[in-house]
């Protein structure tokens, strides 16, 4: 059942033969075996971000969105990682696309997406490993990428092309409401939701302008500043929940700083609908002395975090 | 608030729309520019609240039509910025969210602020008695002889003397105005970025003068081009925080003052330095820049009783320029030119020429040309100048390119260095290396120039922090110069000749 499933999304795309740089002379054994989602799971593959958490929400669960940075150390890995990340229980995955300036990013990330453009990875390499790596996967994946690369492209042109290879959502972290409208236009054509993001220094106002025009789920970023591991959450962020609510019944998930178990329980226990968790994730990948043991590590620390939450 | 932002939204919407109109919209335009039904509509709805507010959305929308019609011939009408800081389709803020409300809460302090009498009369002071304004406008005498034609005809040149300002360079003038804006809004902390130094030396000075804790944020590669400039931070106050992120200079410390800028928001202002970045940044920055034109126009006036006829600036982010040209753009007749870094070469892949060579995108908050490669990832400029070594450039530079209004060309960094030493030589003033690529334009400009032509450059900073990057390189070149003719003198017969003939 899940098999044939799995198999499914290739009838509608092209098959591409030259993925040589998905296959290694050493394939690492990830023993996938043990995480086969169960069938109620694999029936979700397809469906869209807001669907996985409608779903969710049914089963009274809480969304666990984890965040890597494409190519780094390398796309094979980043391949394996979105396999390992799927199986362990994640519901969506966030996929970085490197960019040279990333703003929003803190020290980790940078230090990822430098890494990987040093590497040489590119949108092209990055689609092409995703058409291989999507079928494999049950979880929707949402592109977290700058705007830059996307105005390169041609908004629209970007757009289908991650359509193209399953993409489901963008999370567009330097283009703020009133500048989304060219993207959401490009967006809602290609059926991708475009995720906006709501931070504490949004006046209420604002806010509700955000959740009204955001797609997919709402972005709660959870701190004022960038991206990396903080050592708490503030409480902050169980008010900001509640205004959130009060204002949509969309769902809304908190990110920026959460790297523990603990942080992970704390903001499930405040309502939210999904966590993600993005630095501590990319630093057990980047920092491992081998991609095998990055893996394990993610593997390990993904159940950890699946493991809080209800 | 709310309602601010709700407008502001509308007239975005209404902008946009305006502008895809604007193509077929030849017909729209001539009912409404003879009717002014816009202000008839408003008096008839006075009265009835509800319905005036529905017409009124109306009546943005075919405004924003009449306008961008009349706004592509006329400068006079240019929106520049837009309500929602755009210069066209340049500028605008691409920033992270958390960043949102504190743009909006400086550009209403700016607003409110920049015409109080109270604040004008504080900066005005300032910029006298501590910056040394009026700055002179300078008759370069012997630089005009230079390009006088075997006829005895050519241009004449005068310097706008910013280089004679407190700390050497115009970046003072903006570096006040923001601090005396941050002390308004009770922040408690200065954070900067810089390239050459000069704008962070700028911004450390002001800090020890209000007394307020002053980060600048500097790439490691331009900490050892400017080491100088670094000692005079940190002897006024300040502290460096060297980036070794990315390419460690000036666009990866612009990041990353503003990632410090998201994390501390609530008590920090970020004093940046040029008119790049987020709106209200580029028009913030160049209005406090605007003094270098208001003071050319009045003096050129006394001087010889008209305008200027042409105007040179170099231009990294632009503000120098900007500063300078503001004050013209309405003149049709004053032609404006920027000058870029040409660095090795414009086709060698090797400089910051970003209106010449570089492509539409967004960069630290701001839709302008940039260098970047086919991926839309920013490419590493260079040129010897660390403030015009700068992948992007101020919108309104893009706006006013793609306008025709101004025209900008590209030196190398050799040509620079020519003019480095000419303007020595010729006038005794030590130029900043910035300064020497508009220096060195004239080289190609002053030739094609009818005789009596005023033109005004704007001598924006002084060179001695340059001094070291001048001597490296010229000894290099001498270096590469006698060991050539050392190798000719014993390889061809001639070069004997030439080696004993420079000896």
């Amino acid at each position: 059942m899940a098999a044939a499933l799995k198999s499914s999304p290739s009838f509608l795309q092209p098959k591409k033969p030259d993925t040589h740089f998905l296959i290694r002379h050493k394939p690492i054994f990830i023993s996938t075996r043990r995480f086969v989602p169960m069938a109620s799971i694999a029936a979700t593959r397809s469906l869209s971000i807001s669907e996985t958490f409608s779903n969710l929400k049914r089963q009274g669960k809480v969304a666990l969105i984890p965040y890597i940075t494409a190519g780094d150390p390398d796309l094979s890995t980043t391949a394996e990682a979105l396999k390992v990340l799927d199986a362990c229980g994640s519901d969506i995955i966030e996929l970085g696309v490197p960019y040279s300036d990333p703003l929003a990013d803190g020290p980790v990330i940078q230090a990822a997406a430098t890494r990987s453009l040093a590497r040489g990875t590119n949108l092209e390499a990055i689609t092409s490993m995703l058409k291989e790596v999507v079928p494999q996967v049950s979880c929707p994946i949402a592109l977290f990428t700058y705007y830059n690369p996307i105005l390169k492209r041609g908004i629209g042109k970007f757009m289908s092309t991650v359509k193209d290879v399953g993409i489901h959502g963008l999370v567009v972290p330097d283009v703020p409401l009133e500048e989304t409208e060219v993207l959401k236009k490009e967006a809602v054509k290609n059926k991708l939701e475009l995720v906006l993001l709501t931070t504490p220094t949004t006046p209420t106002e604002r806010m509700k302008a955000i959740v009204e025009a955001a797609d997919g789920f709402v972005y709660l970023v959870s701190s004022v500043g960038v991206t990396g591991a903080r050592a708490s959450i503030s409480d902050k962020v169980q008010t900001l929940l509640q205004d959130i609510k009060e204002a949509t019944t969309k769902p809304v998930a908190v990110g920026f700083g959460i790297s523990k178990p603990e942080h992970v329980k704390q903001i499930a226990g405040w309502g939210s609908d999904g966590v993600i968790v993005g630095s501590a994730m990319v630093k057990l990948l980047g920092e491992a002395k081998s991609p095998e043991e990055g893996l394990k590590a993610l593997e390990s620390f993904t159940k950890s975090l699946k493991a809080a939450l209800p | 608030m709310a309602a601010t932002t709700a407008a502001s939204i509308t007239t975005a919407a209404a902008t946009t729309a305006a502008t895809k109109l604007q193509s077929s919209s030849s017909s729209l335009l001539k009912p409404y520019s003879s009717s002014q039904l816009p202000f008839k509509f408003t008096k008839f709805t006075t009265s009835r609240a509800p319905s005036r507010f529905a017409i009124s959305c109306t009546l943005a929308t075919e405004a924003a039509v009449e306008m961008e019609e009349v706004a592509d011939s006329d400068p006079s009408q240019w929106k520049r910025p837009d309500s929602f800081g755009r210069f066209g389709k340049f500028g605008g803020k691409y920033v992270p969210e958390t960043l949102m409300y504190a743009l909006t809460e400086l550009e209403s302090a700016f607003h409110s602020l920049k015409d109080d009498p109270e604040f004008k009369k504080e900066l005005d002071g300032i910029l006298k008695d501590y910056v040394g304004r009026e700055s002179p406008l300078y008759f370069a005498e012997r630089l005009t002889e230079h390009y006088k034609r075997p006829n005895g005809e050519g241009p004449h040149i005068y310097l706008k003397r910013e280089d004679l300002n407190h700390t050497g360079a115009h970046k003072i003038n903006n570096a006040v105005g923001q601090v005396l804006l941050a002390k308004r809004l009770g922040k408690q902390r200065i954070i900067a970025e810089t390239g050459a130094g000069q704008h962070g030396v700028a911004t450390a000075t002001v800090c020890a003068r209000f007394g307020l804790p002053c980060v600048v944020y500097m790439g490691a590669q331009d900490m050892e081009r400017q080491a100088l400039n670094v000692f005079r931070m940190r002897l006024l106050g300040a502290e460096v925080r060297g980036v070794h992120s990315g390419t460690a200079t000036l666009k990866d410390a612009t990041s990353e003052a503003i990632r410090d800028w998201v994390t501390n928001v609530e008590t920090t202002h970020y004093i940046l330095g040029s008119v790049a970045g987020p709106h209200p940044f580029p028009m913030m920055v160049r209005e406090f820049h605007r003094v270098i034109g208001v003071e050319t126009r009045k003096q050129a006036l006394e001087k010889w009783g008209g305008k200027p006829d042409v105007l040179v600036a170099c231009v990294g982010g632009g503000s120098n320029a900007m500063g300078l040209f503001d004050e013209f753009i309405k003149d049709e007749d004053v032609r404006l030119i920027g000058v870029e870094a040409a660095g090795l070469g414009i086709d060698s892949g090797k400089h910051a020429a970003t209106l010449t060579k570089g492509e539409v995108g967004v960069l630290h908050g701001a839709m302008s040309y940039l260098l970047q490669d086919e991926d839309g990832q920013i490419i590493e400029p260079h040129s010897i100048s660390a403030g015009l070594d700068y992948p992007g450039v101020g919108p309104e530079h893009s706006f006013l390119k793609d306008k025709g209004r101004a025209e900008y060309y590209n030196v190398t960094d050799e040509e620079a260095l020519h003019a480095f030493k000419r303007l020595s030589r010729l006038e005794g003033i030590i130029p900043a290396l910035e300064t020497s690529h508009a220096l060195a334009y004239l080289e190609k400009l002053c030739p094609t120039l009818p005789a009596g032509t005023k033109v005004v450059l704007n001598c924006s900073g002084r060179g001695d922090k340059d001094v070291q990057t001048a001597i490296k390189y010229l000894q290099r070149n001498n270096r590469l110069m006698l060991s050539w003719l050392w190798k000719s003198y014993f390889v061809f017969p001639e070069g004997k000749a030439l080696l004993l003939s420079k000896v």
